[in-house]
């Protein structure tokens, strides 16, 4: 394009002002990749929750529990395929910091309902046969380095206390990308058989499949019907309701990060227009010798406008750079606190979207200012 | 020829009636007032006259970088007076050459490129657009400077490159504010040889204000504004009717 050497040399004149304000863009671009990451991951639960399956609790909270008797009447009800339970263990691996989530489950169903967890058959045969044994995400094995075969010890303060044994016959890993692979697994029986006698055949929550989605809340309803009235009665949600309603528990993370994002490029907004205004000020004779040998209005703006969205494009060029660096470290630093750190194209196309549109809206004042320069009054400045 | 009577139905450019009335703090301030003038192809005219009295206005409305409060200009038959701001500025691009006193050259750009500037709004092709700066450096005797950029360049170098953006896209007719008002004798001189040749050889019309006698001496004709009212001849009379005199 002919106007493009004329565009590049006036973003260029100032150089350090040109760093600083293409800086702004990648570190506002960086940090909404975190903040965007940290979202999802706090929203992944419901994202990968299955359209088929349903969670069953405590009504009075997930941390009450229900009886193991439960779980021949739920699979009665028509349109549920499989049932599992799952326990919460609450264990520390060496230190406190090591926290990952680990769950009792039934090995006899667990596969049936979490079809997406892949376990090598060897490995699951071997698990089968081992009342100790344990399955561990591919990830926790990695931040680990845990191998088949290792002992692994787990402090519980629930349960008795103490420190319970395991020997690592597998791991898993997620058909997707999203698939969290920081779980640990280890077997009902074990675990029924340390337990103090009063929560004997008690579980934490049941998962189940539904033939058919759409039944869902039928069988829902039919389920908490069915335990209505008795000491333990239930709750019955979707997935991907249970998964949000977990998320709830940390408070509204979705307005706070939303809050942040928009105070971030809020900034920025005024930071670059600011920058333009100097930048367009600065240049009030240049542009009023550009009217009078005639430039229009229009290509007035348009200059403005390009140089903004250049410096914007720029910056949000480096700021997916540095995003797709420093992205992954942050997923290592979180590892086990939240599901795996994922950097889709869709949010780093969704935040050069923003800071482009950022960009042009900073220059869209400046430019507006420039078109209605009246070329007799600025030469007069000069 | 120029006539300042309004006499006369040809011409290059015709002004009529011209008026230009500013209003500040509340009073009007007549900066011109019922004005002719007629300007045959060719003609190198020097404006002169005391601080406000409406030189460079005159200059920015036969430009079309202002409008007059009333009265017409028509150049080359094209009535300005009453384009709109569009049409105004695609007629500047065509029709007017604009040397400045203080060369308002584009700093981050070097002579090449600021003297294509005019171009890059025509559908000339690159290799033409260069051909057509390359003469207009070569007119203006800085073929050699063409990739400098102004701060590498003398005032008065850069005031040639102004002149060479000026004459590229041959336009109708140059206005020239002030062009040596911010140059030694030595290079005054030297630009408004320039100018003499750009109309003696290739016979631009040249319209110029300007402070100094001695430049004004080169002009083939000198006209006083005084009090907005258009004067011919180098001896002012004190008293002036309004429209001028023949």
């Amino acid at each position: 394009m002919k106007f493009s050497r004329i565009i590049w040399a006036n973003i260029t004149r100032k150089k350090v002002r040109l760093l600083l304000t293409i800086g702004s863009f990648a570190v506002a671009l960086v940090l909404f990749a975190f903040l965007a990451v940290v979202r999802d991951a706090f929203n992944r639960g419901a994202d990968v929750a299955g359209a088929d399956r349903l969670v069953v609790i405590n009504r009075t909270s997930i941390i009450n529990l229900i009886p193991l008797s439960y779980r021949d009447k739920i699979l009665r009800i028509p349109g549920v395929t499989y049932v599992t339970h799952n326990n919460w263990f609450g264990g520390i691996y060496q230190e406190e910091k090591n926290f990952f989530p680990q769950f009792v489950i039934d090995p006899q169903s667990q596969r049936d309902v979490f079809p997406e967890l892949i376990v090598p058959d060897d490995q699951w045969k071997t698990f089968l046969n081992d009342r100790q044994g344990a399955i561990a995400g591919a990830k926790t094995a990695e931040r680990f380095h845990w191998k088949i075969g290792d002992r692994i010890p787990i402090k519980t303060t629930l349960y008795g206390g103490g420190a319970w044994e395991f020997n690592l016959d597998g791991i898993y890993h997620g058909k997707r990308a999203q698939d969290d692979e920081t779980q640990f697994w280890f077997q009902w029986d074990y675990f029924e058989e340390r337990i103090p006698q009063a929560i004997k055949g008690q579980i934490g929550w049941y998962v189940l499949r539904v033939q058919n989605p759409d039944d869902a809340p039928r069988i829902a309803k039919a389920i908490d019907e069915e335990f209505a009235n008795s000491p333990n009665e239930t709750k019955t949600q979707t997935e991907s309701a249970f998964a949000a309603n977990w998320v709830k528990q940390f408070g509204n993370i979705q307005t706070l990060i939303l809050s942040i994002g928009t105070v971030v490029f809020f900034t920025l907004i005024l930071v670059t227009g600011n920058t333009m205004a100097i930048s367009v000020r600065e240049r009030t004779g240049e542009l009023a010798v550009f009217k009078a040998i005639g430039y229009s209005d229009i290509f007035i703006l348009f200059f403005v406008l390009a140089e903004a969205l250049l410096i914007a494009i720029i910056g949000a060029a480096i700021g997916v750079g540095l995003s797709l660096m420093l992205i992954p470290a942050l997923g290592k630093a979180l590892s086990g606190l939240l599901p795996s750190i994922v950097l889709s194209p869709g949010m780093l196309v969704f935040g050069v979207g923003i800071a482009v549109f950022t960009g042009l809206l900073s220059g869209l004042l400046p430019g507006i200012g420039a078109m209605q320069l009246r070329v007799v009054n600025a030469l007069r400045r000069v | 020829m120029v006539k300042v009577d309004g006499s006369t139905s040809s011409g290059l450019i015709q002004v009529r009636d011209l008026d230009k009335t500013y209003r500040r703090a509340g009073e009007d301030i007549h900066v011109l007032q019922g004005l002719n003038l007629d300007v045959s192809k060719g003609e190198f005219i020097a404006f002169m006259g005391p601080s406000g009295s409406g030189k460079t206005t005159l200059l920015n409305l036969l430009g079309g970088l202002d409008v007059p409060t009333r009265g017409s200009i028509t150049v080359a038959g094209d009535e300005i007076t009453h384009m709109s701001a569009g049409k105004l500025t695609e007629w500047r691009a065509r029709h007017v050459g604009f040397v400045f006193q203080m060369y308002n050259l584009i700093p981050v750009l070097t002579a090449f490129q600021n003297v294509e500037l005019p171009l890059l709004l025509t559908k000339l092709s690159k290799a033409e657009r260069r051909s057509h700066v390359e003469t207009a450096l070569s007119v203006v005797g800085l073929a050699d400077r063409m990739h400098h950029f102004p701060r590498q360049l003398s005032g008065g170098q850069e005031q040639r490159v102004t002149i060479a953006r000026a004459i590229v896209s041959d336009p109708t007719f140059l206005l020239c504010d002030e062009p040596t008002g911010d140059l030694d004798r030595k290079s005054a001189d030297e630009i408004m040889a320039l100018i003499e040749e750009l109309v003696g050889t290739h016979h631009k019309t040249v319209l110029m204000v300007t402070h100094d006698p001695v430049v004004a001496a080169r002009a083939n004709t000198t006209l006083h504004l005084e009090k907005g009212v258009l004067v011919e001849g180098k001896n002012l009379p004190h008293s002036v009717p309004a429209g001028g005199v023949a």
